[in-house]
């Protein structure tokens, strides 16, 4: 067999896996939401771009289109939180990660251990843990009462902020992982130079850590970000249904709403946003890399 | 002439293991100092004691009059040359050659001014933007130097600065760092275990073995007169044989060898019936040529030619072997031949009787 056609078999099922599970599906989402939508459910296959218009207008009583800033706000509010989320991510994350890789061997992976732990429990319960944590007469509330912090606590639960808490909580690791693994790729003698040449502990920080683990900190904030865009599970349990965010949307079009092109369009736009995301990162990558090679 | 860096009792523990053995001594101002030494002897430990990256165990490390063995890295007018050169990947080589500067807070322009003056020095102007990945070994070499001589330290630490180089290079750049040093007329103190290295480029020598000092002299005393049997075997080649130390004084010392001759050799500090072997090195011993001294007939038992020198392995009558080393100059352009019947000579002035 010539080298090239064993390349062939080789990455074939990797192909067969991507393009089944991936490209199909994605396809398929595509066309629904360039269909019209059926009232009763599921799709008419008539092609109508109705659903994509209807992310920024609806009719009004004279079937006249106009602004609406409902699904915007929600948009809005998707990508405002998952940045909040990936940023105190980071400012939690970098410490904790640099704090791991300074540990001794023997103690180092009891520690990554820790940060995983989440992980081997369903995140449901994670989540719900908060709002045992969080709601009214919970844990936290009753803790701070008991010391006599507090007197009555209006609301914990049901707010950006507890959605935030949440969020941070269950997307934590995947910020502290890539950073800890390009800390510990980090030359020591790289940090020992800088000792060497006068800089302060703080300024080894700024001037050789940071930039030489940015690439640690970007796939740490991306993994953070772009699951963040479509969470589901922390707008119901802690936003209490009232805060939505993208991924609710896009399920409740699927679900009780029955608009399924809706949906789909909503989707693509999610997708969008990503994928600008990521080319926006890409391009900046690139332009280091160029500096650096 | 004053002194740059004092060493005083100093030791370090590594757990239960002893790198350095309370060592002391001092280095001059302006000196090409190195500490010389085999694998694992503790010369890096030394080094990274006085750059400040380690902390004696006990002792005290004190650079021209103050102590600084409990001061930060970052707080001693040190700086170091790293073994793979520890450039900042990230930077341009003006970026990592002016980042001590910007450290010390030196002003934009006077640190562009100090930054150009550093490449030149290291014949790198046209590089200035580059990265370290665009650089070869030698040329990553020179940015690692002038980044370290770049703020002017009172003390240079190199810790094998070469050994990552070929052979050629090494050697040019052997010449580039003597010159840089009589230059800058900064203090040297260079790790290596090359002793070809040491004795090319020093001033004086620190022989280092098992984190204690065996002898710390200039480069002609430490070959031609070894303090142990340690340091001889170590620096260069020499021909070891077991001999009985007959009578000592502050003249002489006799010994009884086992080429079937007794001789009296240059004063050792050697004992009448102490434990002793002689020390000859190969290019002392000449063959078919008459010297004042010993001649002793033997037998040519191997050959190597090495280009510039031969080197020959002779059996004599007594039975020992001794390797002789010849110049191939133009008056002494003669090959033995394997068996060839040779008259060695030397003179017991060359001769060094060493303790074990
Ligand atoms: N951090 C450390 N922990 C434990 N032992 C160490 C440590 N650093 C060095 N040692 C030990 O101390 C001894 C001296 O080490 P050092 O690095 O100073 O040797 P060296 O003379 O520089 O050798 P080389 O020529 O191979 O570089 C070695 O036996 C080494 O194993
Ligand atoms: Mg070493």
């Amino acid at each position: 067999m010539s080298k090239l056609t064993m390349r062939f078999w080789g990455v074939l099922p990797a192909y067969t896996v991507m393009i089944l599970l991936m490209i199909i599906p994605l396809g398929i989402i595509f066309y629904v939401s360039l269909m019209t939508s059926d009232p009763y459910g599921g799709y008419k296959p008539l092609f109508s771009l109705e659903s994509y218009t209807q992310i920024l207008y609806n009719y009004d009583w004279d079937n006249n289109l106009e602004l609406n800033f409902q699904y915007l706000l929600i948009i809005g509010r998707t990508i405002l939180l998952s940045l909040s989320t990936a940023i105190l991510c980071l400012l939690i994350g970098f410490p904790v990660a640099y704090y791991i890789s300074r540990q001794r061997k023997e103690v180092k992976p009891v520690l990554l251990y820790l940060v995983t732990l989440p992980f081997w429990v369903s995140m449901v319960v994670r989540v719900y843990a908060w709002v045992l944590i969080l709601s009214n007469d919970g844990v936290l509330e009753s803790g701070l009462r008991l010391f006599g912090f507090v007197d009555d606590i209006d609301s914990l639960l049901y707010n950006n902020g507890a959605m935030l808490t949440g969020m941070i909580y269950s997307y934590i690791p995947l910020m502290i992982l890539p950073i800890y693994a390009s800390i510990e790729k980090l030359d020591p003698r790289l940090l020992e130079a800088a000792g060497d040449l006068y800089s302060t502990r703080i300024q080894t920080l700024y001037r050789v850590i940071i930039p030489l683990c940015k690439a640690g900190i970007v796939s740490g904030f991306i993994l953070v970000f772009v699951p963040c865009l479509g969470t589901v599970l922390e707008p119901i349990l802690l936003g209490g249904g009232k805060t939505m965010m993208m991924g609710n949307l896009i399920q409740n079009q699927f679900g009780v709403s029955r608009n399924w092109s809706f949906g789909a369009s909503l989707t693509i736009l999610l997708l969008c946003i990503v994928l600008i995301f990521l080319f926006l990162q890409a391009r900046r990558a690139a332009k280091l890399n160029q500096g650096a090679n | 002439m004053t002194k740059a860096v004092q060493i005083k009792g100093v030791s370090k523990k590594y757990g239960s293991y002893q790198a350095i053995k309370k060592v002391s001594f001092d280095i001059h101002d302006n000196e090409f100092f190195t500490l010389l030494g085999p694998s694992g002897c503790g010369k890096t430990t030394l080094l990274r004691m006085i750059a400040g990256f380690e902390t004696p165990t006990t002792g005290n490390i004190i650079l021209h009059g103050q102590n600084i063995e409990n001061l930060p890295a970052n707080k001693r007018r040190v700086n170091t040359v790293f073994q793979n050169y520890a450039l900042f990947p990230h930077m341009n080589l003006e970026e990592n050659i002016g980042f001590g500067l910007e450290m010390l807070g030196w002003k934009k322009d006077k640190r562009e001014c100090r930054v150009n003056e550093m490449l030149k020095l290291v014949h790198m102007e046209q590089f200035a933007k580059r990265f370290p990945s665009e650089l070869s070994g030698g040329q990553q070499q020179r940015i690692a130097l002038a980044r370290a001589l770049a703020p002017e330290p009172e003390v240079l630490l190199l810790d094998e600065p070469l050994s990552a180089l070929d052979l050629k290079l090494r050697q040019a750049m052997r010449e580039e760092l003597q010159d840089l040093q009589r230059q800058t007329g900064i203090t040297f103190i260079f790790v290596t275990h090359d002793q070809e290295e040491a004795l090319a480029m020093s001033d004086r020598i620190c022989v280092l073995a098992h984190g204690e000092i065996q002898h710390l002299d200039s480069p002609i005393n430490i070959y031609e007169n070894p303090t142990n049997r340690f340091v001889a075997d170590f620096i260069g080649d020499t021909n070891f044989l077991d001999v009985n130390v007959t009578g000592s004084n502050v003249h002489a010392t006799s010994i009884e060898t086992p080429l079937g001759i007794n001789i009296d050799v240059p004063a050792s500090g050697v004992k009448v019936g102490q434990d002793a072997v002689m020390s000859l090195r190969p290019e002392k011993i000449s063959i078919n040529k008459s010297v004042d001294g010993v001649s002793l007939p033997g037998r040519v038992m191997h050959r190597t030619y090495m280009g510039g020198y031969t080197h020959y392995t002779i059996q004599l009558s007594s039975g020992a072997d001794l390797r002789v080393s010849m110049r191939n100059n133009i008056s002494n352009n003669i090959n033995y031949d394997l068996n060839e019947a040779v008259t060695l000579g030397f003179s017991p002035a060359s001769v060094r009787v060493l303790g074990e």
